[in-house]
């Protein structure tokens, strides 16, 4: 059992959670993520490792409640455990000294780019971070962010904070500007193609890290399979980092529709449930 | 010739009643029902005693079969049950899933007359009384998890079984407290502390058959084991991979939980290679390591399509069903599409195991398909019949080619090509050629990929200096089952390639044995040195 010890609502539907988890804390960088599964019945789902604390023996991440299992993690207070907690998973790379790097991050994706953002730096890069939202209520570890990286640009879909607009659109000016060795973006897919299809026109490396669907997050199923550069590689024991310029986004973005349908049905379910739960309390 | 003995008793072998087929097609009790206790001792009647035990001869882990049969004859199951132990800690598995045919009924002297004696269904009979008359026989397990031990918690042979049932109670009352009653974390204690004079502590990694027989015979020698598994409930193949109606969860966890009574610790979620490595595995105490990581990782065909949605590895299919329970999905979590129709690409018994399973979701069709004929399929000659009873259509000397895809990313179709056997190929299977031109179309909502399995890279990966064969097999030294490393040991599919459990059980075994021995001689060449 992996108890949780520190919980904290970073935004509206957007959690932090620290879990106690001693394995997982002394092996695990920035990059690496783990599988959880929540109870006996639960499903196993991979969430990315935001920040990890050794001597506490602690894991932290930031998940957005998206379906039934997020959700249902959402409601989980601090004393309460998962039943499982496996990893670090991933393969990593050591950050590198390459001059100015690049970190987009889109909406959840911001927690797992501030760790390699904190580290980049501390390699000796200059670290200039592009941050986005669909508002500024949702934008969250601005604090952190800004600690972390040298300059950070701010973008909202609905104008409330920063740029009116895409990452992407911001993205031109930057790279002229700051001519980056490097671009490492994480967020929703569409977000990581579009930015990996502007920094293709500047010829800039770019690394994305894919939240490609797992079972068991050790190279066993091959459900997470992606196409990267024509060739099937496992995401959860080959990535989750790739060269964004490979990766065939449609094919990713397809094959994390698979079970839309059943992830709708067990999420109304669970509403209902706990309606149904309430309302036997309170009668 | 035939021996004269044979002609002496009336050949009829007691055949296991089966669940009829009609009716198992959609459910996932157990297919084959067991002995009776007059039937077992009918068919033990017929055992001849031989001396030369030929029987013995064809078993990878040694079972004294004609000893057993005798007791068994002589009405003591139990120590029918204390003989078969000697040799083989998982009995109520081997009576259901060895290939019997090929190994010690293979050998039986009736086997010549096309009627060698049930051993394999007489191992299950005794392994099932016995643990009956134990009092665990149809009691329902605490569930596949409660098997494991997900925390550093001591030798208690069921560790938190308890406190899981509780939790799953709350969590089905109230979502928000289900974590409330959980043990403690996992704190990597490691290796368990050595008492005075107690023996070393060697790690297993990997809970499969070869993990959980090398566990067993190192901890019955005295040594203090502890396996790792990656998953959150131990068995690997057992667990994931064969489907209940073979070998239902509740003889699983009860051969898991006999391992555990002889003081084996098993701990979950920890995956050598990435939560732990090998190196730190020394460490933290361990003086000897076994390496049963088997086969896991699956092949593709590399075929257009086949990253299509409805498209599954075998692992994944059965993963979902087997370990997630998908076919409680929405009571459990994890979703599966089954469709109506479902193609099952493969001849081996994982292939047999997806297709059957799949009737058993509802599929209204499941094919076959497999590119060579019937006398070349890997699986076992009782799961293709089990499997054509049970109205699985097969597509033989079929080779496929392309996916097809609906405008939504969905399976439509699979196009297969006619083939035709050519000549032998380095192993003496007649090799399929494609016949030009004959391509045609499956309509089908599912394919699942059952082509085999290949040995999962990522802890020779991490970790330097464990020497393996560019296809991915740990090396070992000829007739052993050391490796590269000093203290590492490896046996199972790890090394073989995919094989069958008591392959992997005898590798284990083997292995163990061999572990004693370098233990033995390490602690008298430091005991000379001191």
């Amino acid at each position: 059992m992996y108890k949780i010890l520190a919980k904290e609502e970073l935004a509206p539907r957007i959690k932090k959670m620290w879990v106690e988890a001693p394995r997982v804390a002394r092996q695990a960088k920035p990059g690496h993520f783990i599988i959880i599964r929540l109870h006996e019945r639960g499903e196993r789902i991979p969430l990315t490792i935001a920040d990890m604390d050794p001597e506490r023996g602690a894991i932290m991440m930031v998940f957005q409640e998206m379906g039934k299992t997020t959700e249902e993690l959402g409601s989980y207070r601090v004393g309460d455990a998962l039943a499982d907690v496996l990893g670090p998973l991933g393969k990593i790379v050591p950050p590198r000294r390459v001059g100015t790097v690049l970190c987009v991050g889109g909406g959840v994706g911001v927690a797992p780019i501030y760790p390699r953002a904190r580290e980049l730096c501390q390699v000796g890069n200059r670290v200039v971070a592009v941050v986005g939202s669909r508002c500024k209520d949702l934008l969250i570890m601005q604090k952190e962010m800004e600690e972390a990286c040298h300059e950070v640009h701010y973008c909202t879909d609905d104008g409330s904070f920063g740029h009116h607009g895409l990452v992407t659109d911001l993205l031109p000016q930057l790279i002229e500007l700051e001519r980056p060795a490097e671009v490492l973006a994480i967020g929703p897919v569409p977000m990581m193609r579009a930015v990996a299809q502007v920094t293709r026109q500047y010829n800039v490396p770019t690394i994305v890290s894919l939240n490609a669907m797992m079972v068991d997050g050790t190279g066993m199923c091959g459900a997470c399979r992606v196409t990267v550069g024509g060739e099937v590689r496992f995401t959860c024991v080959d990535g989750p980092e790739f060269d964004g310029h490979q990766v065939d986004f449609a094919q990713l973005a397809s094959r994390l529709r698979q079970f839309a349908e059943e992830e709708r049905l067990a999420l109304q379910r669970y509403h209902e449930r706990k309606e149904g739960c309430q309302c036997q309390t309170n009668g | 010739m035939p021996d004269e003995r044979v002609g002496r008793r009336p050949p009829g072998r007691v055949e296991m009643p089966k669940q009829d087929p009609a009716e198992r097609r959609r459910n996932f009790e157990e297919v084959a029902l067991g002995l009776t206790a007059e039937q077992a001792a009918a068919e033990a009647a017929r055992c001849l005693q031989c001396k030369d035990r030929p029987c013995v001869s064809g078993c990878p882990v040694g079972v004294p079969i004609p000893e057993f049969i005798r007791a068994l004859r002589e009405g003591d199951v139990a120590a029918a049950a204390r003989l078969i132990k000697e040799k083989n800690n998982l009995p109520a598995i081997c009576g259901r899933v060895c290939p019997q045919e090929t190994q010690c009924e293979e050998r039986c002297l009736w086997a010549k007359r096309g009627q060698p004696i049930a051993i394999g269904a007489l191992e299950r009979y005794v392994a099932d009384w016995e643990a009956e008359a134990a009092g665990e026989g149809d009691r329902p397990g605490p569930g596949p998890e409660a098997a494991g031990e997900r925390s550093s918690g001591g030798a208690d042979p069921e560790p938190d079984s308890r406190h899981r049932a509780r939790r799953e109670t709350s969590a089905a009352a109230e979502p928000g407290l289900a974590g409330l009653a959980g043990d403690s974390p996992d704190l990597g204690a490691g290796a368990p502390a050595a008492g005075r004079g107690e023996r070393p502590a060697v790690a297993v990694v990997g809970s499969g058959p070869a993990g959980l027989a090398a566990a067993a015979d190192l901890a019955r020698a005295g040594y203090r084991v502890t396996i790792f598994e990656s998953l959150h409930a131990p068995g690997g193949v057992l667990r994931y991979g064969i489907p209940e109606f073979r070998l239902p969860k509740r003889i699983l966890d009860r051969e898991i939980r006999y391992v555990q009574s002889l003081g084996v610790r098993i701990e979950t979620n920890v995956l050598v290679g990435r939560t732990v490595t090998l190196e730190e595995l020394f460490q933290e105490g361990f003086e000897a390591v076994f390496i049963a990581t088997g086969a896991g990782l699956p092949h593709f065909l590399g075929i257009p399509g086949e990253h299509l949605n409805g498209v599954y590895s075998a692992n994944e299919f059965l993963t979902r069903i087997n370990l997630m329970r998908a076919y409680l999905f929405p009571e459990y979590d994890t979703p599966i599409r089954v469709g109506r129709q479902v193609a099952v690409i493969g001849g081996g018994n994982v292939a047999m195991d997806a297709a059957r399973t799949a009737l058993r979701l509802g599929a209204e069709e499941v094919d076959v398909v497999y590119r060579r004929s019937r006398a070349e399929m890997p699986a076992r000659r009782e799961e293709i019949e089990n499997a054509e009873e049970e109205g699985i259509q097969f597509h033989l000397l079929a080779n496929p080619v392309e996916i097809l895809g609906d405008e939504k990313g969905w399976v439509r179709g699979l196009v297969l090509q006619r083939m035709e056997l050519g000549e032998p190929d380095e192993r003496g299977r007649r090799r399929p050629v494609p016949v030009p031109g004959s391509e045609w179309t499956l309509e089908v909502e599912t394919v699942v990929v059952a082509i085999g399995q290949g040995p999962n890279p990522l802890l020779v990966q991490s970790t330097p200096g464990l020497a393996a064969t560019p296809q991915g097999q740990i090396i070992v030294q000829s007739g052993s089952a050391q490796t590269s490393l000093p203290g590492v040991f490896a046996g199972g599919d790890i090394v073989t390639g995919a094989a069958t459990v008591i392959l992997a059980m005898g590798a284990g075994k083997a292995a163990a044995a061999e572990i004693d021995r370098y233990l033995r001689a390490k602690k008298e060449a430091s005991a000379g040195a001191g």
